[in-house]
């Protein structure tokens, strides 16, 4: 069965953080835009009221609001030569699903990247030589500066709402916040959350090795906002369930909170949910999109829509999995290094130190998703690659989001994992640790890919998309410095013991335990349509009429979360749509 | 009438750090509405009888009763499984099952098993079963508690030879025991909150402004989705 559908002037695939953006930025021009979400409908009442959604095993250890491998997943490998498997159960990340996307679920640690990632390549060269670039590294431009992106910056924390501290603005460093960010217009729309014990404790000590911590950015409201679109965010009220599960509180800004209240109202703008879009259809010179073809599960059978304009803004990885499947972009062939799509596939590289403390009660339950202390210290600005030997950055932080206890109750180094040891070990420590982390940079490399896979496919019988992706000697010793410098402030704090766990020499990438949900790449930004797979504007560089949003324009990825990069360059996409691409459409470069 | 296993545990409860915590948590009235089946008077769903004695035998020394706190047992862990194995998550409903199965692949990919994790539990059960008795001579169920721990060691290090298929299986075991301890009560186990209450998690309370940043313990006690406090 199938079916024709009227044309649309947009279509929009998936409704998360961009898709909702996108969707608002062009409704607001009078266009008659039909959104498609795979999955269901979301909205905080009833789907994250309290107190259902205050189940850790269902949201927090089940995933109820993340993309179901039955439905949707990837193969993965480490290498060309190892045979791909499919990731059958969910583990390394958790990509969202429904109306809201990863944005309802996320934890709201909303950054801006350091001035110098934009231009890694170009700055890389500059300071230290071509020849600090291992042969295998593949990094590039972005194709824009912060200069550029700046107001798109704020654009999307001030609709967002995000709790924060300047350190920077327009070239005045601000006492308390980050001196090291890059300049920004004004200060956060709201001050920063209250602090938690730890985050305190950190802060000290920091400050004391003379470093300079500043609060960490935060999409969780520490006081009543209304943004541009009239919509309202409440006082967060520490609830310790956010990544993970929707906002009891409407305090975590998400679509939900923050755009489709908002976005509902246009009667030019509708959404459809349980709607999976297969491919994108292109006209037979291949030149320029014709629409999507998705599968309407409510109606069992397959729709056409055609459109004038197709944002893909379905998360990095089905981004570049409906490119692949729909001939968008040369794919990437790391024999030869041609191809752009699926090129430069990259991940993060994090670790952190476990600190004991028996007489502290850090009441790991009272926190929130972005609190913490953080210090730019060992930025990718602040680091001499050619004295340390890699290239990267990291930032260093302590903040506790949860204290659930299924997800985990850090145990000093030879607890047992059961038993009587492991029984009493949690009684004693449930609620006494603390971590400090480093959240870093991991670059991209010529092996490091996604492409489709040739055994494994969908429900819908497409082949899924495979993942080549491994830890590399340059980011392990990034990793490394960061555990040195690390374990320097723990030791300093005093604590009854401590532990540290980051990689290694040898480490090999585990799909198993969660690590971020921050994949980044495949459908990179570039100036050259020899190796970007979209322009300047995200729009792909063969199909002018196709703007491909969301972390996969990274061409490798930043030190930070992505999500404020991710909301700053749907703004600048969506400008450059409305101002420069609906009068006059064709390629924007 | 308080059930009977809670009962048995009491005493343990009383000498516990926790102590004024769990007073509270065995208050009369939380327990009535209860009104819960015993363990041995409990159904189960999906396990089998013998694989139910594994079961109660196996989370008994993974969180064994003695000691501060409750056991598995008296957070009713062995009620929690069955109940999981018996739904979704038993029934592998979210995961990809796909062939073909490379169950023999580098643990780092992940489970590659074409099995359930029902299937896992019903075959695992039965083959570690099976190296119990020959090499000590009698099922989990029924050997002394030394040797329990030493079977179940020997799991967890892989060295009872289970065939790939079910290599997660012990993964699974542990993993879904320290879930029935946590996991909010309406999912069968936790029962009274005891394990929220032994380590001084507030359960579903989730709202906690005025205590970021305080150094002190929090004083109130926990309460679940249902509503009700420990
Ligand atoms: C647990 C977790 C914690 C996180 N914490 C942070 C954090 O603290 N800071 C930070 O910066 N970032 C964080 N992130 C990442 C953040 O959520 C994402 O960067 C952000 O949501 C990306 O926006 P997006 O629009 O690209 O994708 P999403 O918001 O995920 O939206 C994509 C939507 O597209 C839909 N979709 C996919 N394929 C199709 C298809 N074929 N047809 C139709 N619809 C489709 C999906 O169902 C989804 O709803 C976190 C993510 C997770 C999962
Ligand atoms: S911690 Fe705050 S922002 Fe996060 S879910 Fe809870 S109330 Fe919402």
């Amino acid at each position: 069965m199938a079916r024709t559908d009227p044309k649309k002037d947009v279509v929009i695939v998936g409704l998360g953080w961009t898709g909702a953006i996108m969707g608002i930025e062009l409704a607001s021009e009078g266009l008659e835009i039909l959104a498609l979400e795979r999955g269901p409908d979301r909205s905080t009442v009833p789907d994250f009221k309290y107190p259902e959604v205050i189940d850790e095993l269902e949201y927090g250890i089940r995933f109820g609001f993340m993309q179901r491998p039955k439905n949707s997943t990837i193969t993965v490998r480490r290498t060309g030569d190892e045979v791909a498997q499919p990731m059958r159960r969910l583990g390394s990340f958790l990509p969202g699903d429904g109306v809201g996307g990863a944005g309802i679920h996320w934890n709201g640690q909303t950054w801006r990247p350091m001035e110098n990632e934009y231009r890694l390549r170009s700055y890389v060269e500059e300071e230290f030589g071509a020849e600090a670039i291992p042969e295998d590294m593949t990094i590039q431009d972005w194709g824009v500066t912060a200069e550029e992106l700046e107001p798109y910056y704020d654009r999307f924390e001030y609709m967002a709402g995000i709790s924060g501290q300047a350190g920077n603005i327009n070239g005045k460093i601000i006492e308390g916040g980050n001196p090291f960010e890059a300049p920004r217009s004004r200060d956060y729309p709201l001050p920063p959350l209250k602090q938690t014990v730890d985050a305190k404790l950190f802060a000290e000590a920091a400050r004391g090795m003379g470093y300079h911590p500043f609060p960490r950015p935060a999409a969780n409201a520490s006081e009543a906002w209304t943004n541009e679109y009239g919509m309202q965010l409440g006082p967060c009220n520490f609830c310790g369930f956010c990544e993970r599960y929707g906002c009891i509180n409407y305090s975590k800004s998400s679509p939900q909170t923050c755009i489709l209240d908002a976005l509902k109202r246009y009667p030019n703008f509708s959404y459809r949910v349980n709607s999976e879009v297969l491919r994108v259809d292109l006209a037979p010179d291949g030149q320029t999109a014709t629409g999507v073809t998705y599968w309407d599960e409510e109606a069992q059978e397959e729709v056409t829509q055609s459109a004038d304009l197709v944002i893909l803004a379905a998360y990095q990885l089905h981004n570049v999995h409906l490119m692949l499947l729909s001939g968008i972009g040369e794919p990437y062939d790391p024999q030869s290094g041609e191809g752009v799509t699926g090129k430069n596939y990259s991940y993060q590289m994090n670790g952190g130190t476990t600190m004991f403390f028996r007489d502290v009660d850090f009441n790991p339950f009272a926190g929130a998703g972005s609190v913490g202390m953080a210090i730019d210290d060992f930025a990718i600005n602040q680091i001499d690659f050619g004295a340390e030997g890699f290239i990267g950055g990291s930032y260093i932080v302590a903040g506790n989001s949860n204290g659930q206890p299924i997800r985990g109750i850090s145990l000093p180094e030879g607890t047992p994992e059961w038993g009587a040891g492991w029984k009493q070990g949690i009684g004693e420590w449930y609620g006494h640790s603390m971590s400090i982390g480093s959240h870093g940079s991991c670059l991209s490399y010529r092996d490091c890919h996604l492409d489709l896979d040739p055994t494994y496919t969908d429900r819908h019988g497409r082949p899924l998309m495979r993942m080549t992706f491994d830890w590399k000697p340059n980011d392990i010793r990034m990793t490394q410095f960061m555990k040195r410098k690390i374990e320097e402030i723990a030791q300093s704090m005093n604590p009854d013991s401590w532990q540290s766990s980051f990689k290694g020499e040898g480490a090999r990438y585990d799909i198993r335990p969660y690590q971020t949900t921050h994949n980044v790449g495949g459908s990179i930004m570039g100036t050259d349509p020899n190796t970007s797979a979209v322009n300047r504007y995200l729009q792909a560089w063969g199909q002018h009429n196709v703007f491909v949003l969301g972390a996969g324009a990274f061409p490798q990825n930043i030190q930070y979360n992505p999500t404020g990069a991710v909301g700053a360059l749907a703004y600048w996409a969506a400008r450059a749509i409305r101002e420069d691409y609906l009068p006059n459409p064709g390629p924007l470069v | 009438m308080t059930p009977k296993f809670l009962q048995t545990s009491r005493r343990a409860f009383l000498g516990g750090s926790a102590a004024a915590a769990a007073l509270s948590a065995l208050s009369e009235p939380a327990l009535a509405q209860r009104n819960q089946p015993t363990l041995d008077q409990y159904e189960p769903v999906y396990l089998t009888a013998a694989e139910w004695a594994f079961v109660m035998a196996a989370v008994a020394r993974i969180i064994p009763s003695d000691g501060d706190g409750p056991g598995a047992i008296e957070a009713r862990v062995p009620v929690f499984i069955d109940r999981q194995l018996a739904g979704d998550f038993g029934a592998a409903s979210d995961l990809y099952m796909e062939g073909p199965f490379a169950p023999e692949a580098d643990m780092n990919l992940g489970t590659q098993s074409p099995l359930t994790p029902a299937e896992i539990y019903r075959q695992g059960i039965a083959a570690f079963d099976a190296w119990c008795r020959s090499e000590q001579g009698a099922a989990l169920g029924d050997l002394d508690p030394d040797a329990q721990d030493a079977a179940l060691q020997a799991l967890a290090d892989d060295e009872v030879g289970l065939k790939p298929e079910l290599r997660e299986f012990w993964t699974l075991l542990l993993q879904n025991t320290k879930e029935g301890y946590f996991a909010d009560p309406r999912h069968g186990g936790n029962a009274g909150m005891q394990a929220w209450v032994y380590i001084g998690f507030p359960g579903a309370r989730a709202n906690f402004h005025e205590w970021a940043g305080r150094d002190e313990a929090y004083p109130l006690g926990p309460v679940d989705i249902a509503g009700e406090r420990a």
